[in-house]
């Protein structure tokens, strides 16, 4: 069954055709990395499919729904109740602690439940960090935090854009170990990179060029 | 912690900022305040003083006007006497449009062994003042008896209390409310005791010119009928009365009047002057603040936030920052004006009379919700672009 679905999606900014007539789908549950080389369209599609951005022609259909139409209020609440955002840089408000950062998903989603908050941050192993500051945490440790952000409020998607774009190999190998987990856990997964080796963790790999999908490649190992 | 009150976080994890706004709103509060507490106190002063002149013509020797500054006495509390003829009381009722007039009589004490404290004696006739008597009247429900004195607010002696006049001895039947005015620092008493006062003074060799005993005035306050003309009454008085000066009380005022109305101005203009830097101060800092916090507004909108949530949200700092800023601002200017009351008064020279307890209070509640609403209000053209911002594009540009 399909969760995102998009139908001819162009983004045009002046004479620069960032997305051209891009359709793909990705199931429920599904896993997929989309790479491309820079200029490529790829941060524009998260854009249009994390709610951030809207296209400038054709459908995108989120669970059903085209979000491509919406006002920008609705798609705030479509980005709240439905998707979790993972960002290459590590964004988290400088003020709050770990389990604060996480907490802050709670407050605009429903409400803010330390407990759960707690918990969340355990299954990224940072349990025992969670009343330090992000100035006081390593930069594995602050993409963990958002990772825990994105599944607090258990998001039927979660878009990643670079998540281990700056971690060393230990901390990229604990986020994808994550990402697998979840992935078994039945949400949906998409992940923007250029590094193969995170695309290789993906079931599918879709790759743009120009701003259309070039390819589609399955990986075969998935799973193995 | 089941909850994440992400205003009051933000501020308290930021004490630096917080501080700084609250500092500069506090700064305009105490402006506000300070400056309508010391206008309305001035006003006051003034409202109290023309209450207790109460009269539109006052009669004195005309040699007062070389003797002593008779304005000063009245105006300010400075000691002195000069005396007249007790005829010249009726000598006035006399004079066509004048419906009221009321004698009284002065007396300074010394500071010497005979005095316990130099202060300046009132006689007045209680059947006939219209302008004292109405204020004793709300500190004294009797009629005062002989050798009993009411006090003013200023005068260091309690009700029980006896204090010696040139060896006579007055007891404090009552003290009276503030008037903000040199009546608070006399002492009042009926022309009986008066009487004895001065002869005991006389005795004392006291060089006070009286010559007929208990005939002697110091001043008549005249009160001219509705639609009369003061100032033909004024003239007519000079003309029918020898040795004798009118003098309108408004004129005497006038000076306290200009004077008062020239620090009205400055303060107001001070105030205004506050403002206006204040709320540009404000909104040039808030815009600031947004933009250096665009990134966190950005992670907010990404984590659920909606635009209303985070204009919100700035909203509710910047009041709560108007409403620390505003209770500490009236909070220092009232330790500033309470206690030092006289001393402000001895600075301005002009009669001051702070308002009541719910004025004031009522003053202070005011500035602290126009703190909480100017904060809030320089704070909404930043909140409302922070809201126009593209989450992804803060971000991206943050980075």
């Amino acid at each position: 069954m399909s969760l995102l679905e998009l139908r001819n999606v162009s983004k045009i900014y002046g004479e620069l055709k960032a997305l051209d007539r891009v359709s793909l789908h990705v199931d429920q549950g599904e896993w997929v990395a989309i790479m491309g080389p820079s200029g490529s369209g790829k941060s524009t599609m998260m854009n249009i499919i994390g709610c951030m951005d809207k296209p400038t022609s054709g459908e995108v259909l989120l669970d059903g729904v085209d979000i491509s139409k919406e006002s920008s209020k609705r798609l705030t609440d479509i980005r709240r109740d439905k998707i979790g955002l993972i960002f290459q840089q590590f964004h988290m408000v400088s003020y709050l602690t770990a389990v604060e950062n996480v907490m802050v998903s709670q407050y605009y989603h429903s409400m803010p439940d330390e407990a759960e908050a707690l918990e969340a941050l355990g299954r990224v192993g940072l349990r025992e960090r969670a009343r330090h500051l992000p100035s006081q945490l390593s930069g594995g440790e602050q993409q963990r935090v958002c990772v825990a952000r994105a599944l607090i409020n258990h998001p039927e998607l979660i878009l990643a854009d670079e998540p281990t774009g700056n971690l060393d190999e230990a901390n990229e190998n604990i986020v994808l170990d994550l990402f697998a987990q979840l992935h078994r856990e039945g949400t949906t997964l998409i992940v923007v990179t250029h590094d193969p080796e995170v695309a290789d963790a993906a079931q599918r790999t879709i790759v743009l060029e120009h701003g259309k999908v070039a390819r589609e490649v399955i990986n075969e190992n998935f799973g193995k | 912690m089941n909850k994440l009150p992400l205003p009051l976080v933000n501020l308290l994890r930021k004490p630096g900022r917080t501080l700084a706004l609250a500092l500069l709103i506090a700064f305009l509060a105490l402006a506000v305040f300070g400056g309508s507490v010391v206008v309305l106190s001035l006003r006051g002063g003034l409202q109290s003083l023309e209450a207790r002149l109460g009269a539109d013509i006052i009669l004195v020797p005309s040699e007062a006007q070389s003797k002593v500054s008779f304005q000063n006495m009245f105006l300010q509390g400075t000691t002195g006497a000069f005396y007249m003829d007790a005829s010249v009381l009726d000598k006035a009722l006399e004079v066509e449009g004048v419906e009221k007039a009321a004698p009284q009589t002065f007396l300074a004490s010394l500071k010497a062994d005979c005095c316990s404290i130099k202060i300046q004696v009132i006689g007045i006739d209680p059947a006939l003042d219209f302008t004292v008597q109405p204020w004793i009247s709300r500190s004294l429900s009797r009629e005062m008896g002989d050798m009993d004195v009411a006090v003013g607010c200023k005068v260091e002696a309690d009700v029980g209390e006896t204090i010696r006049v040139y060896d006579q001895r007055c007891k404090v039947t009552a003290r009276l409310e503030p008037t903000g005015t040199g009546l608070d620092t006399a002492v009042y008493c009926n022309m009986d005791t008066m009487n004895t006062l001065l002869r005991a003074a006389e005795e004392k060799g006291v060089s006070h010119r009286i010559e007929s005993g208990d005939s002697v005035i110091s001043a008549v306050y005249v009160k001219v009928r509705d639609g009369a003309d003061i100032d033909a009454v004024n003239s007519c008085l000079n003309g029918h009365i020898r040795k004798v000066t009118a003098v309108r009380t408004r004129s005497m005022i006038t000076g306290v009047s200009d004077s008062l109305a020239g620090i009205s101005r400055t303060v107001t203009i001070l105030i205004a002057a506050v403002w206006v830097l204040a709320i540009v101060i404000l909104l040039l800092t808030f815009v600031l603040i947004i933009r250096e916090r665009s990134r966190e507004f950005a992670v907010l909108r990404l984590a659920g936030a909606s635009r209303g949530m985070l204009s919100r949200m700035v909203l509710r700092e910047s009041a709560l920052c108007g409403l620390l800023g505003g209770v500490a601002g009236t909070g220092l200017a009232a330790l500033l004006l309470f206690p030092f009351a006289q001393l402000i008064e001895s600075a301005l020279n002009l009669p001051y009379l702070m308002p009541e307890t719910g004025t004031v209070l009522l003053l202070a509640v005011g500035t602290v919700l126009l703190s909480v609403g100017v904060a809030a209000l320089s704070s909404v053209t930043a909140a409302y672009r922070l809201s126009r911002v593209d989450p992804g594009t803060a971000l991206r540009e943050g980075n």
